[in-house]
């Protein structure tokens, strides 16, 4: 763990120490209480503001956050189906350029490593803020704890000092960072979300790739009669299936219906056809048994791995899971990206997809060194920086023809780049999860009731509807709109 | 004269052997709780060192919040369930093991190989609560892959087209997780149970013998009493065990921190550190954290007077 090394002993050393001995006091049965060392977690760090060391060098066009040459520059990253060689490769470049010295952290505990350094006011100079223990960038947020990255949008992109960033980037992405009215996130990966399938399976069954609802039913119902499932989906984590869900609402009603929900309007869900029929189309797959069995008590690891071995013919998922199956999946198994087929009637066209960006790359408010995190993205926006992570981590970024055309993709991700060509302008993003965690939380319970046929269509509409109310009490609710 | 001040002097004496104890408790253990009531009655978010004084906000909202009530409810079924399940098991295995045996010539013994029976009823223990979800989620796995699902596939009793989702059933799933607890205690309250009736002396259980007493009667009317002390530990132990349930909970069910399927599963400790780290309503979380406190205090001093007896000195 270098990090700690780059910042000074003082509060945040006593954060980690008195949890340290709690733990320890705790196993020698000191606490039996097991309130205690709840009580003990939600003990914030003293209130003290470090004050950035503000840098006083020369801001010029090359410069334009003005970075001091040496000093220290803390990167925390998130080592998920990515891994962290590419942030190695960036720290590397960056430390050549700037004669600084990086410290590295990679971990998949974003939330417990990070906690007590927001709090303790010493947070680490750039964060990738993923994973299941991401925190929660409304929750930065309503703490004043992110910086506004607007300014690396305006600032000379490094490729062509003519451009600004903010020209180079893929539609969608300055969206995707917006919380509360601020553009506080670099979303750096491009994702698309959607349906996989096997096209070896397919192509020794002679199915084509459905477009239609009832063309996506009918291949469910043969493969049944073949003895696998038609959707497998993770059960255990109902996000999934609230894309598929969310997809078809979207494309049913057009952007409109997905603006509705992610502007909390009170007909978002209730006395709105278009998202019922949504959800009695997935309800369809339940009620004629056209799951794949036991799929809805599954992790996503164990789903996508029986998926992998020809149990279901279609999962639900983004485009990183080429990447988190890679050891599962057969050689031969050619995995193709589908978008979400389409309901009779559909505003949007069956090409249409759901794409945005993901994994969000931060700097805190309060990072001591906060001109060399901001360089630090604008760095990641250039097409050398872009092309590495491309390698390394088999992922498109969120640059515009980011990618050196000699780097070779893998069938799943170059079936998406195919299909987000097709899209064109045909894409959208729902905002509703990363604005209101509570409300996301919700619909997913509801969508876990309504796949374990535990609630009706109707009743799901209800319940997705009062999420939607109660987050509209949200102080952020205000902030939060688009258009 | 002398007296007086020769207990003052020893007393002065350990004072100075606590005080360094002492000042670490105070900081590291009852320090944090007095940072916790106070923040209960802010709006902290947990990722930030600034905050508002909200009130009793929290604590209203609190006796509102429909999901944490019925934490409340599971947490209090299962304050019921795990100490007597547990306790009734481990006192039945014990008893087998020292006084179960055939009543011979030889006196009073456990049934054949107890020796053997007590080192493998220990083996459960030793797993760390982490091991065990994972075990256990393999066990439940709600495809043919599970180890219940495949057995009772193989019996033909569930159609491998519709396994049971053990996890995934608000009916099952509470009873799912008791048991895990229960299989993972039985081991350690065996050994504490017999390390006690092993203090029994002999002379007493051959008295009730001679007596006449049969094996139920030597177990109500000689064993338990003999007991009292240590069943009355474990049940606070147990409670307190029932009153967290944080580990299981939230690795072997669905949902953020766990507790679904919907809510169905939730216990108190999963809402506060949803609310705590993935709502980012700390102060409120906090007020949950200082609810539990008070409902453990209770639910110990309760436990500790109401199995109150007389000493049985042997």
């Amino acid at each position: 763990m270098g990090s700690t090394s780059a910042h000074g002993e003082n509060s945040n050393g006593e954060g980690f120490g008195r949890r340290d001995l709690i733990k320890r006091s705790a196993a020698l049965g000191l606490i039996a209480v097991p309130t205690m060392s709840f009580l003990s977690a939600c003990a914030s760090g003293s209130d003290e503001t470090t004050k950035g060391n503000e840098s006083k060098v020369a801001v010029t066009k090359e410069n334009p956050f003005g970075v001091a040459k040496g000093g220290k520059l803390d990167v925390v990253v998130f080592k998920g189906g990515y891994g962290d060689d590419y942030a190695k490769a960036w720290e590397a470049a960056f430390d050549k350029k700037w004669g600084t010295t990086s410290s590295h952290l990679s971990t998949q505990e974003i939330t417990s490593k990070l906690q007590p350094r927001f709090n303790g006011g010493n947070p680490p100079d750039v964060v990738d803020d993923s994973g299941a223990q991401q925190i929660k960038l409304d929750v930065l947020v309503k703490g004043d704890q992110l910086t506004d990255l607007t300014v690396v949008l305006d600032a000379p992109s490094l490729d062509d000092p003519s451009k600004k960033v903010r020209d180079t980037l893929m539609p969608g992405t300055i969206e995707s960072g917006m919380v509360g009215g601020k553009f506080v996130a670099l979303q750096y990966v491009y994702t698309v979300w959607g349906l996989w399938y096997s096209g070896k399976l397919f192509k020794e069954k002679g199915w084509t790739a459905p477009k239609t609802w009832p063309e996506f039913m009918d291949i469910c119902q043969k493969a049944k009669a073949a003895g696998i499932g038609g959707l497998a989906h993770q059960g255990k984590y109902p996000y999934y299936i609230n894309v598929a869900i969310m997809d078809l609402i979207a494309k049913k009603g057009g952007l409109d219906a997905m603006k509705a929900i992610d502007n909390l309007e009170p007909n978002a869900f209730a006395d709105n056809p278009v998202a019922l029929e949504a959800v009695e189309a997935i309800y369809e797959i339940v009620e004629k048994d056209l799951l794949m069995p036991g799929t809805n008590g599954l992790t996503h690891t164990e789903s996508q791995t029986q998926w992998n071995q020809g149990k279901a013919a279609f999962i639900t998922s983004g485009s990183w899971l080429e990447n988190e199956q890679l050891k599962q999946t057969p050689e031969d198994f050619d995995m193709q990206f589908l978008p979400m087929p389409v309901l009779p009637g559909s505003k949007l066209p069956f090409e249409a997809i759901r794409a945005g960006a993901g994994e969000p790359f931060i700097v805190p408010e309060k990072a001591a060194n906060k001109a060399g995190g901001l360089e630090f993205l604008r760095s990641m926006l250039s097409r050398e920086w872009s092309t590495l992570f491309a390698q390394q981590a088999n992922s498109l970024t969120v640059l515009k023809d980011g990618v050196d055309p000699t780097v070779k993709l893998r069938a799943g991700t170059q079936s998406a780049v195919t299909a987000l060509k097709a899209a064109g302008d045909n894409t959208f993003n729902y905002r509703y999860a990363d604005w209101y965690s509570e409300m996301g939380t919700e619909l997913e319970n509801a969508s876990n009731e309504l796949m374990a046929k535990r609630i009706q269509p109707k009743e799901w509409i209800k319940r997705a509807q009062a999420a939607v109310d109660k987050a509209t009490k949200d102080p952020n609710a205000k902030n939060n709109k688009r258009s | 004269m002398s007296h007086v001040a020769n207990s003052k002097g020893r007393g002065g004496f350990i004072a100075g052997f606590l005080i360094l104890p002492l000042a670490l408790y105070l900081t590291f253990v009852i320090w944090p709780y007095i940072q916790t009531f106070g923040y209960s009655f802010t709006n902290w978010t947990g990722q930030s060192p600034t905050f508002d004084f909200v009130g009793l906000d929290n604590y209203s909202a609190l006796l509102k919040d429909e999901v944490f009530r019925g934490a409340l409810l599971h947490n209090l079924l299962l304050l019921v369930f795990v100490p007597t399940v547990t306790i009734l098991i481990s006192l039945f295995f014990a008893f087998m093991l020292n006084a179960g045996g055939r009543s011979g010539a030889g006196g009073v013994k456990g049934v054949a190989g107890s020796a053997l029976y007590k080192v493998i009823y220990f083996f459960p223990q030793v797993l760390s609560l982490a091991i065990l979800a994972v075990l256990f989620g393999a066990v439940y796995r709600s495809d043919e892959g599970g180890l219940l699902n495949g057995f009772l596939t193989k019996l033909g009793l569930v159609d491998p087209a519709h396994p049971i989702e053990w996890l995934n059933q608000p009916n099952f799933v509470l009873w799912c997780l008791l048991l895990v607890v229960v299989w993972h205690g039985v081991g350690f309250y065996l050994v504490l149970f017999s390390a006690a009736m092993q203090s029994v002396p002999k002379d007493i259980y051959e008295a009730a013998l001679l007596d006449g007493a049969g094996r139920a009667q030597t177990f109500f009317k000689v064993t338990l009493p003999l007991l009292w002390d240590s069943v009355q530990t474990s049940a606070v132990y147990l409670g307190i065990a029932a009153m967290d349930m944080f580990v299981l909970v939230s690795t072997m069910t669905s949902g953020q921190f766990g507790g679904g399927p919907d809510h169905h599963s939730e216990v108190m400790a999963t809402v506060l550190m949803r609310n705590f780290l993935y709502f980012g309503k700390a102060g409120y979380a906090c007020a949950m954290g200082v609810v539990m406190l008070v409902l453990t205090l209770i639910l110990s001093a309760i436990t500790l007077r109401a199995t109150r007896r007389e000493h049985v000195e042997f």
